[in-house]
């Protein structure tokens, strides 16, 4: 299969366009944000629908309890800062005033995982999966390109429930159709082959894709299937899927504990027992440098998923 | 009968209630519930122009109550189910296994009249900031009430909403503080001093109104008084200076009674001590 990559993107943006877009369709949306308007994209919804717009500040707690109070009243909050203050700092406010309490708000969080760079480990959040994974009733998403990402924006703001969306700022190839619609919960196949599923999220789909083809090249049939939607899980189109491949490989810009990884070899210890190879961080926190040097020293790169793959293979 | 005196009277019976309820589980938090019963009695009863005999979430056109302080959840689900939002019957199965009367508020088991699970403190009055600005887009006129407790003073977040409310001109907002000076390790002014909380809350730009919220006609006149001054661009504080355990002597002032639940002979003691007006459920 032909992967066409249309222009190179940055997932935030996918998500401003995509707020814009349902702010516009639906005077029920608002939105908020913690002083962050610009490394969200936001800019064209606060200029447009000023009166549905809240700045809070630098007050993450506060957004949060805000966003779930909006709800009280018919609004569906979208609210908008980086993954590591969407997440980490404000824990127990999605627990109680949003996931306990059932309120339909939108934690659309930016700048997750290592490919945030430079700014090191203290904004490079790789424990966020986990933490909204855990929460009963929480939906989550991680798109993986700029496309997707909008198409996400116009999924959940339908949807009725709270969901944490996960994107980040580099700008990385944007390949998926600009007019497909994200169906939560539903996984999306890539590319069908018979010698090992590689299960992707987020950044690392197209690193996928770039393994795939080489491993092609060796004479090796991968089949590629990106999660993005961790939470509900596609266990019927995994399952089905390591049917017939007999081995597994998870890639994911987040820790190994609590990602995406985690979840599927659950599903499959439960159901299917199969050698899995998994393509994550090993317990550690981030640094300073480029996105790629990041990628390359925490061992999520192309040629990462490759090996991995080679691995699932010989333990089959 | 005068106004006052039929609230007393509810409040008198919301007490019975309260001691009740939680002696009947053998845990929950009396003290704090008691000394609220005369604000939320006045609230609920007189001030606030509530729907309860067909709750909606949204509350569109409706006075909101979020209590922050989820902990005092016994006066809460009295008041509630003494105004109707369901049936008092159900009082009896507070803090039980498959009760929709949690230990804490939630609207997890859709009980009626709640609208947002607290426990975790401090996170209330974000959330009716949150509901306060739904009914500004909404258009509607009416008020946003949360009550804290003043040991949740302590909490960071509630410091951020306090900001937010002044900041953002939440004039729709009437906050409350129950001032009982008790929390759980002993008196506020020894666990951690709050300072002068109106000389703070007036700093970050709040109007402040200090009363004793175990007054009923002060109560009701202040309220009366904060539903005038909303819509002048300032959110609203009614510093609640109340006793912990009001109306039982001897859960009255101290910190004991906060998390404790009466015996037999203590629940015959405080039942003595308030008139059964109403009929206990």
């Amino acid at each position: 299969m032909e992967f066409k990559i249309q222009n190179y993107q940055d997932t935030r943006s996918g998500f401003g366009a995509g707020l814009y877009e349902i702010g516009k369709l639906n005077p029920k949306v608002v939105a908020l944000c913690a002083d962050l308007i610009g490394s969200l994209k936001m800019d064209a919804f606060v200029k447009d629908f000023p009166e549905r717009f809240f700045q809070t500040g630098i007050s993450e707690a506060n957004m949060i309890g805000m966003a779930a109070g909006l709800t009280i009243g018919g609004y569906i909050p979208f609210t908008g800062t980086f993954a590591n203050f969407s997440t980490g700092r404000v824990y127990d406010q999605i627990r109680q005033s949003v996931a306990y309490s059932g309120k339909n708000v939108k934690i659309c969080a930016s700048h997750a995982g290592l490919t945030l760079g430079e700014d090191g480990a203290t904004h490079q959040i790789l424990e966020d999966i986990g933490m909204m994974k855990m929460l009963p009733g929480m939906t989550v998403i991680v798109p993986c390109d700029y496309n997707q990402t909008r198409a996400a924006v116009h999924a959940i703001a339908a949807f009725d429930g709270p969901v944490y969306l996960r994107f980040g700022r580099p700008k990385v190839p944007n390949f998926t159709s600009e007019t497909e619609p994200l169906i939560i919960g539903k996984a999306q196949m890539l590319q069908e082959g018979t010698d090992v599923s590689i299960f992707a999220t987020g950044h690392l789909v197209w690193k996928a894709i770039e393994a795939i083809q080489q491993l092609e090249k060796e004479g090796i049939h991968a089949e590629l299937i990106n999660i993005h939607t961790i939470k509900p899980l596609d266990n019927e189109a995994i399952l089905r899927s390591v049917s017939k491949t007999k081995c597994v490989v998870t890639a994911e810009e987040h820790q190994r504990n609590g990602g995406l990884g985690d979840s599927i070899a659950q599903l499959l210890a439960l159901n299917l027992p199969t050698p899995i190879e998994m393509v994550a961080v090993d317990d550690q926190f981030g640094q300073s440098g480029t996105p790629e040097e990041l990628l390359g020293l925490y061992g999520l790169e192309t040629a990462d998923i490759i090996a991995a793959a080679k691995k699932a293979i010989s333990r089959k | 009968m005068s106004e006052i005196k039929n609230l007393q009277r509810i409040a008198s019976q919301v007490r019975r209630d309260i001691v009740r309820m939680v002696h009947a589980c053998q845990s929950g938090h009396p003290g704090g519930s008691l000394g609220c019963t005369d604000y939320l009695t006045a609230l609920y009863f007189h001030e606030m122009k509530i729907k309860p005999e067909v709750f909606e979430m949204d509350g569109v056109g409706e006075d909101l109550f979020f209590l922050s302080n989820g902990h005092i959840s016994p006066v809460f689900y009295s008041i509630l189910a003494r105004r109707g939002y369901f049936d008092v019957s159900e009082l009896g199965s507070f803090r039980k296994l498959h009760s929709r009367l949690q230990g804490h508020p939630t609207t997890h088991e859709g009980l009626p009249g709640v609208r947002m699970s607290s426990g975790s403190l401090g996170q209330g009055m974000s959330v009716a900031i949150g509901a306060a600005q739904a009914k500004k887009l909404n258009n509607d006129q009416s008020l946003v009430f949360v009550l804290m407790g003043d040991g949740e003073q302590q909490e960071g977040q509630v410091w951020e909403a306090a900001i937010n409310a002044a900041g953002k001109n939440v004039d729709n907002l009437v906050a409350a503080i129950d001032f009982n000076g008790q929390q759980i390790d002993g008196p506020v002014s020894k666990v951690m001093p709050l300072g002068d909380l109106k000389a703070k809350y007036e700093a970050f730009g709040w109007i402040v109104y200090p009363l004793n919220g175990n007054d009923m006609q002060e109560v009701i006149d202040t309220l009366k008084l904060a539903r005038k001054n909303a819509f002048q661009g300032k959110p609203q504080l009614l510093l609640l200076k109340t006793e912990m355990g009001q109306g039982v002597d001897f859960m009255v002032g101290t910190h004991k009674w906060h998390g404790a639940a009466p015996n037999d002979e203590q629940l015959r003691l405080a039942l003595a001590q308030l008139e059964e007006t109403l009929g206990d459920y």
